[in-house]
C-alpha cells in the first residue's frame, strides 16, 4: 500500500522532470526493454529525491553568500553565533530521511533488478539462451540450442527474454547493451549471467564497458532485435554459412585481432563454452543444472596444458 | 649556573621531543600488521587453488617446523634478557644476548630457506599454483622481516661496542628492535597455526 | 649488462614525444643553467634539498604538485583533443598505444603526485603550526617521504622517453596488466612508481599521526583542535590503514610479473577479483584521504572570511570521524557489476549512501557559518563558494551511482568520469587551491594577487562545467570511458564542447601561473606585504607567528585555553607569543643528506628493476641499507639555536608588530 503510494507520487514527479528530456534520445533514457525501463525509472526517481535537498542547498549557498556579503551592512551580523540545535536537527534529519528512502528503493531494486534473476516474462515465455565469450577484441555469441555462433552481431527476437551466460577467454570486459539495460563483467574462468529483453525491434549498440587494451575501442557489436519470423530467417541465414566453429577455427578466432567484421558459423562444437571456462579451472566447470563442479576433459584443455 | 639550568630545561624539552620515537615505531608496526593481515586474507582466498599441484598436506613437515618455531620463540626470550641487561646498563651482557638472539634468528632463516629450496626442487615453487604463490609470499615476507631484524641486531651490536654507557637514543633503538622482534614472533605463531597446521589437519 | 634496455626503447619514432623531450630538455637546461649562473646550488642544497624543516618541505611538496599538475593536465587536454578529432573514421592523432599510456599516466599522476603531494604539502605547513609544535615528530622521515614521492614522479616521467608507461589504466587491473597481456615495461614502471611513492606516503601518515597525537601544545585537548588538524589526523589514520593494502596489491601484481606467480592470472588458480577487492580496499579510503583535508581547508577559510566561528564544530568533528570509519565499508561499489549477490550489492550501496549524510552535514555547516556573517569576497572565498555548489552536484551523482541497479548502466561510462572529476576537481582541487591562497602569505610573507586569483577561479569554475557536464550526457548516451575513437554522431558535438571546457581550464592554469608571477613581482608593495603574520584576522595558532614563521615556529610554546586559540587570546588581550621572553635555547634537528640519498638510490633501484638490470638493482638496494645504517650511527643530528638568536628574531618581529599597530 505504502509502496504503491510512494511509486505513484514518484512517477508523477518523474513525468514532470522527464518532459524537458522527452525529445532527446539518450540511450539510457530511451530504453527498449523492461530492464532498461525500470532502470530509467529508478534513475529519475532517485534524482528527484535528491533534488529535494540539492536544489535548496545550492540556492541557499547563493542567497547566503549574497545576502551576508561584507558590503551589505544592513544584514544581521551575529559574530559569535555558531550553534543551534534546530539547525543541527535539520541538517542531520533531512538527508537521513532521503537516504532512508533511497536505501529502501536500493534494497528493492537490488533484488528486482539483479542481473541473475530471471525476468518476469520468463514465467510464460521460454527464454533464448545465448553464451557470450569476450575475446581480444571481439565478442563471440554462441546459440547453444540452435547450434550456431556469430561474431560481433547479436540477433534476438523481440518480446522474448534472453538469458546470457558470459565469460572471457582473454582479459576482463563488461558486456553492455545500453538501450536494453544492465551490464555485467566477463571474466576468464568465471561465468556471469544476465537477463535482458527487447520490446521493440531495432538495431542497438552493444559494447564492452571495461577497458581491455589496444583494440578496445572497436570491440563493439550490433544488437538486432527483430520479430520472431525475421529472427527465424536470420538463424537460417547463419546456418547457411560455410564457416564452422571447431577447435582449430576457435583457436584462430581467439587470437588477438582488432575491428573484426561480423562472422557467422553454421555449426559450433558442442560444449565449446564450457571448455573455455574449464580450461582456466583445471578442467572443472559448474554444471548448469545441478550447480555442482564437474570435470570435463577436452582437446582444448589439453592444448592449454601444453602451453 | 643560570646557563646550566636553561640548558637542562632545554634538555628536558629535548627528551620530550624524542619521546614519540618508540610510539611512532609502534604505530608503524601496526601498519606492518595490516600488510600481514592482507597477505593472510590473500592466502585465505587462494588456499584451495592447487591447480592440480601439491597441497599443503603433501608438502609440509611438522618436525622442521617445530624446530623453526622453537628457535624463534627462544630468540624472543634471549632478546628479553638482553633488554633486562640494557636496563641495568651492562653493555657486554647486552651484546652477548643480542649475539645469541642473532644466532637463533639465523638458524630460523636457514631452516626456512632450506624448506623453500626443497619445495622448489620438488617442482612446488611459487609459480606452480595460486596456493603456492600465496604460501611463499606470506611466509617469505615474514622471513624477510626476520632477515632485516638480523641486520638490525648486528648494527646495534656494532654500535654498542666502544660506548661507555647506553644513551637515551640507543635505549630507544633497543626498545624498538625489541618490539619488532616480538611482533615477528606473534606473526609467526599466526603463520604456523593458520598456514601450516590448518593445511595439515 | 643493460637487461632488456636497448637503444630501440627510446621512442624516436613518435614525434610528439621527441618534441616533448626537446622542450623538457631546453627548459631543464635553462633552469639548471640559471641556477649555476646565479650560484644557487649550495643554497638549494643547504636550505631546501637537505632541509628537515616542515615549512621548507611543504613548499617543495607543493612545487612538485604544481609540476605534476602541468604534466597531468597536458595528458588531459591531449585526450580531449583526440576525442574531439577521432570521429567517423578519423583515427585522431594518438594511436591506441600512445593514447592508452596517456590516460593511464593522467590518472596515476593526478592522484599520486598532484593530489597526494599537494595534500602532504598542506599538512606539512599547517599542522605543526596549528598545534603549536616546533616541527613534526620525525623530521628526517619527513624529508625522506618527500624524496620518495619526488623520485617516484621522476620515474613516471622517465617512462616518457625510455620505454613506455603502463597502458592498463590508473589502477592496472589484471589480467590485462599481467605479463601475458602486457609484456612491456609500462606496468613495471607503474608498479615501481607506486611502491616508491607509497613508502613516502605511509611514512607521512605515521609521522603526522604521531605528531598530532603526541606534540600538541599544552591545553590543546582533542575538542580544542582546529578542524584542519582533525582532518589531517583522520586522513593520516586512513593512510596508515589503507596504504599497506595498496602495497600488498601492487606487490603481488609485481610477483606475478617478475616470478610467474598466480595471484591474479587467468590460469594457475589466480583470481582477478581478488586484486579488485584489494585495490579498492585502498582506493576508496584514498579518495577520502584526499577530500577530508580539503574539507579541513574550507572549515578554516569560511569562518575566516565570514567573520564568525565555524558553525557546529563538534558536528564537524563527528562527521569527519564518521566518514573516516565508513570509508572502509564501501569499496565494493566500484565493481557492483562483477556479479556478486543482490544482498552484497545492497549492503555496499546503502553504506555508500550513508556516507553522504555526514558529508552533507559538513556542507550545511559551512553554509550556516556564512549565515548572519560578514562574507568577504576574497579570491580564497570564491574557491570555497564554487566548491559548495559544485560538490553538491558531484555528491548527488555519486549517490546515483551508489544504487547498484543504476550503476549497472552508469558504471565505467563517461558519467562516472564526470562524477569523480566533479568531486575531485570541485572538491579536492578547489579545496587545495583555496588553501594555497589562504596560507600563502603565512608561507612567504606576502599575499597572492587578487585579480588574477579571481580570473583563475572563473576560468576553472566555468571550464569545469563546460568540460564535464557534457560527459554526464555522454554517459547517458552509452559512451564508455577510455575509448580512443568512435563513430556515433550523437557523441561528437558533446565531445567538442568538452574540448572547449578543457581549453578554458587551460586558461585557468595560465591565470594561476600569472597570479604567482604578479604576486612575486609585487611582493614589496605595502598592500601586499604581511608584516603582522595575521592578514585575515585568523583564529588558530599559525596566525600568531610571524610570516614567514621563524625556523623554530614558536619561541615559547603557547598555552591553549579554548577552541580557536589565537582568537581567544586576541579577544582577551593575551599575548600568545609571550613577547619579550625570557627565551631559552631551542633544540632543532640538523639537515640531512640521508633522505635525498635514499630517494635517489630508490630511483636507481626502480629503474634497474624495470629494465632487469639486476647488478645495478643490487647495488642500489645495498646502498639504501648502508645509508639507513649510517644514519642510525650518526650522533650529530641536532643542534641548539642560542637564546640570544631567538631573542633577536622575536624582538625584531615585535618591533614590526608595534610599528604596524602605530600606523
Amino acid at each position: 500500500m505504502r509502496n504503491k503510494y510512494l511509486k505513484g507520487t514518484a512517477r508523477l514527479a518523474g513525468l514532470a522532470s522527464v518532459l524537458p528530456l522527452a525529445g532527446c534520445d539518450w540511450d539510457i533514457l530511451n530504453p527498449k526493454g523492461p530492464v532498461g525501463d525500470q532502470l530509467k525509472f529508478l534513475i529519475v526517481e532517485s534524482v528527484i529525491a535528491m533534488l529535494i535537498v540539492v536544489v535548496p542547498t545550492i540556492i541557499m549557498v547563493c542567497v547566503f553568500a549574497w545576502k551576508y556579503r561584507a558590503s551589505n551592512t544592513s544584514a544581521e551580523y551575529l559574530p559569535k553565533w555558531s550553534h543551534s540545535n534546530k539547525v543541527e536537527a535539520m541538517i542531520w534529519g533531512v538527508p537521513t530521511l532521503i537516504v532512508i528512502f533511497l536505501a529502501i528503493i536500493t534494497y528493492q531494486t537490488c533484488h528486482s533488478l539483479d542481473p541473475y534473476r530471471p525476468l518476469d516474462a520468463e514465467a510464460n515465455t521460454k527464454p533464448l539462451d545465448v553464451e557470450v565469450v569476450a575475446l581480444d577484441w571481439k565478442w563471440l555469441f554462441i546459440y547453444p540450442t540452435e547450434g550456431i555462433a556469430t561474431v560481433n552481431q547479436l540477433a534476438i527476437p523481440v518480446n522474448t527474454p534472453v538469458h546470457f551466460v558470459i565469460t572471457s577467454d582473454a582479459v576482463m570486459n563488461s558486456f553492455f547493451i545500453p538501450q536494453l539495460g544492465s551490464m555485467i563483467y566477463a571474466m576468464a574462468g568465471m561465468q556471469t549471467q544476465l537477463h535482458l529483453m527487447a520490446t521493440e525491434a531495432g538495431d542497438y549498440l552493444g559494447e564492452s564497458a571495461n577497458y581491455s587494451g589496444r583494440g578496445f575501442s572497436d570491440m563493439k557489436f550490433r544488437t538486432l532485435a527483430m520479430p520472431q519470423d525475421q529472427y527465424a530467417a536470420w538463424v537460417e541465414k547463419v546456418r547457411a554459412s560455410s564457416d564452422q566453429l571447431d577447435n582449430p577455427t576457435y583457436a584462430k578466432l581467439a587470437a588477438p585481432s582488432e575491428a573484426e567484421p561480423v562472422r557467422y558459423f553454421s555449426h559450433v562444437e558442442p560444449n565449446l563454452f564450457d571448455e573455455i571456462v574449464a580450461k582456466y579451472n583445471n578442467g572443472m566447470v559448474m554444471d548448469k543444472s545441478t550447480g555442482k563442479m564437474i570435470h570435463i576433459q577436452s582437446a582444448m584443455s589439453d592444448m592449454n596444458m601444453k602451453e | 649556573m643560570a646557563q646550566d639550568t636553561t640548558l637542562n630545561d632545554a634538555h628536558a624539552e629535548h627528551e620530550h621531543h624524542e619521546l614519540p620515537t618508540v610510539f611512532g615505531f609502534w604505530v608503524y608496526l601496526m601498519t606492518d600488521c595490516i600488510i600481514f593481515g592482507s597477505l593472510f586474507a590473500v592466502f585465505a582466498v587462494l588456499h584451495d587453488q592447487f591447480n592440480g599441484g601439491p597441497t599443503g598436506k603433501e608438502l609440509f613437515e611438522i618436525s622442521g617446523l617445530a624446530l623453526e618455531t622453537a628457535l624463534l620463540l627462544i630468540s624472543s626470550i634471549t632478546y628479553g634478557f638482553g633488554m633486562i641487561a640494557a636496563h641495568k646498563g651492562q653493555i657486554k651482557s647486552v651484546q652477548m644476548w643480542l649475539g645469541l638472539t642473532f644466532l637463533l634468528g639465523l638458524g630460523f632463516v636457514f631452516l626456512e630457506v632450506r624448506e623453500f629450496a626443497g619445495m622448489i626442487a620438488e617442482g612446488a615453487g611459487p609459480d606452480r599454483s595460486a596456493f603456492l604463490s600465496a604460501f611463499f609470499t606470506l611466509v617469505s615476507t615474514h622471513g624477510l622481516h626476520v632477515s632485516c631484524g638480523l641486520v638490525w641486531i648486528i648494527t646495534l651490536i656494532v654500535q654498542l661496542s666502544g660506548v661507555s654507557a647506553i644513551s637515551e637514543r640507543m635505549m630507544n633503538k633497543l626498545t624498538m628492535l625489541s618490539l619488532f622482534w616480538h611482533f615477528l614472533d606473534i606473526v609467526w605463531i599466526c603463520v604456523f597455526t593458520y598456514v601450516y597446521l590448518a593445511s595439515m589437519i | 649488462m643493460l637487461g632488456r634496455l636497448s637503444f630501440a626503447d627510446i621512442p624516436l619514432d613518435v614525434p610528439i614525444l621527441v618534441g616533448t623531450f626537446m622542450g623538457v630538455a631546453i627548459v631543464g637546461i635553462a633552469v639548471l643553467g640559471l641556477i649555476t649562473y646565479y650560484g644557487k646550488w649550495g643554497y638549494l642544497w643547504k636550505e631546501w634539498f637537505t632541509s628537515v624543516d616542515h615549512k621548507r618541505l611543504a613548499v617543495m611538496y607543493i612545487v612538485l604538485a604544481l609540476v605534476a599538475l602541468f604534466r597531468g593536465f597536458a595528458d588531459a587536454i591531449m585526450m580531449r583533443s583526440q576525442l574531439a578529432l577521432a570521429y567517423a573514421g578519423n583515427p585522431g592523432y594518438l594511436p591506441p598505444h600512445h593514447y592508452d599510456q596517456i590516460f593511464s599516466a593522467h590518472g596515476t599522476i593526478m592522484i599520486f603526485f598532484l593530489a597526494m603531494a599537494f595534500m602532504t604539502g598542506l599538512f606539512n605547513f599547517i599542522v605543526p603550526l596549528q598545534i603549536g609544535a616546533r616541527d613534526v615528530a620525525f623530521p628526517f622521515l619527513n624529508n625522506l617521504s618527500f624524496w620518495m614521492t619526488a623520485v617516484a614522479f621522476i620515474l613516471v616521467n622517465i617512462s616518457l622517453f625510455i620505454g613506455e608507461f603502463s597502458q592498463c589504466g590508473w589502477l592496472a587491473y589484471p589480467p590485462l596488466s599481467e605479463m601475458q597481456f602486457s609484456p612491456g615495461v609500462g606496468v613495471d614502471y607503474y608498479i615501481w612508481a607506486i611502491q616508491i611513492s607509497g613508502v613516502g606516503t605511509l611514512l607521512t601518515g605515521v609521522n603526522f599521526f604521531v605528531t598530532i597525537v603526541k606534540m600538541r601544545a599544552p591545553g590543546m585537548t582533542w575538542m580544542k583542535m582546529p578542524v584542519f588538524t582533525w582532518t589531517a589526523l583522520c586522513s593520516s589514520v586512513l593512510i596508515m590503514v589503507s596504504f599497506p593494502v595498496l602495497t600488498v596489491a601492487v606487490a603481488l601484481l609485481g610477483l606475478d610479473r617478475y616470478f610467474g606467480m598466480h595471484f591474479f592470472t587467468n590460469d594457475g588458480g589466480g583470481n582477478q577479483m581478488l586484486y579488485l577487492n584489494l585495490i579498492w580496499a585502498w582506493g576508496h579510503p584514498e579518495v577520502y584521504i584526499l577530500i577530508i583535508p580539503a574539507f579541513g581547508v574550507f572549515s578554516e577559510v569560511v569562518p575566516a572570511f565570514s567573520g564568525k566561528p565555524l558553525f557546529g564544530y563538534a558536528t564537524m568533528v563527528y562527521a569527519t570521524c564518521a566518514i573516516m570509519v565508513l570509508s572502509f565499508v564501501v569499496w565494493v561499489h566500484h565493481f557492483f557489476t562483477m556479479g556478486a549477490g543482490a544482498d552484497v550489492n545492497a549492503f555496499f550501496g546503502i553504506m555508500t549512501m550513508i556516507i553522504s549524510i555526514p558529508t552533507g552535514v559538513k556542507l550545511f555547516n559551512w553554509l550556516f557559518t556564512m549565515y548572519k556573517g560578514r562574507v568577504q569576497f576574497h579570491a580564497t572565498m570564491y574557491w570555497a563558494v564554487g566548491f559548495m555548489i559544485t560538490f553538491t552536484i558531484g555528491g548527488m551523482t555519486g549517490v546515483m551511482m551508489a544504487i547498484p541497479a543504476a550503476d549497472f548502466v552508469l558504471h565505467n561510462s563517461l558519467f562516472l568520469i564526470a562524477h569523480f572529476h566533479n568531486v575531485i576537481i570541485g572538491g579536492v582541487y578547489f579545496g587545495y587551491i583555496c588553501g594555497m591562497n589562504f596560507w600563502f602569505p603565512k608561507v612567504f610573507g606576502f599575499k597572492l594577487n587578487e585579480t588574477w586569483g579571481k580570473r583563475a577561479f572563473w576560468f576553472w569554475f566555468v571550464g569545469f562545467y563546460v568540460a564535464f557536464m557534457p560527459l554526464y550526457v555522454l554517459g547517458f548516451e552509452g559512451m564508455t570511458r577510455r575509448l580512443n575513437h568512435y563513430d556515433n554522431p550523437e557523441w561528437y558535438p558533446w565531445l567538442l564542447v568538452a574540448e572547449v571546457g578543457a581549453v578554458l581550464i587551460l586558461f585557468g592554469i595560465v591565470c594561476q601561473l600569472t597570479q604567482l608571477y604578479v604576486s612575486v613581482r609585487d611582493r614589496n608593495l605595502v598592500e601586499n606585504r604581511d608584516l603582522t603574520g595575521d592578514p585575515w584576522n585568523g583564529r588558530s595558532l599559525e596566525w600568531s607567528t610571524s610570516s614567514p614563521p621563524p625556523p623554530y615556529n614558536f619561541a615559547i610554546v603557547p598555552h591553549v585555553h579554548e577552541l580557536d586559540a589565537y582568537w581567544h587570546d586576541k579577544e582577551n588581550g593575551i599575548d600568545t607569543r609571550h613577547a619579550g621572553g625570557p627565551y631559552q635555547p631551542i633544540h632543532m634537528p640538523k639537515n640531512t643528506v640521508g633522505g635525498i640519498a635514499v630517494g635517489v638510490l630508490s630511483l636507481v633501484l626502480g629503474f634497474a628493476a624495470v629494465w632487469y638490470i639486476w647488478w645495478l638493482a643490487v647495488i642500489a638496494l645495498v646502498g639504501i641499507f648502508a645509508t639507513v645504517i649510517a644514519r642510525s650511527a650518526n650522533q650529530d643530528v641536532d643542534y641548539y639555536i642560542p637564546a640570544e638568536e631567538v631573542a633577536r628574531i622575536e624582538n625584531e618581529h615585535t618591533r614590526k608588530l608595534m610599528a604596524q599597530a602605530a600606523e
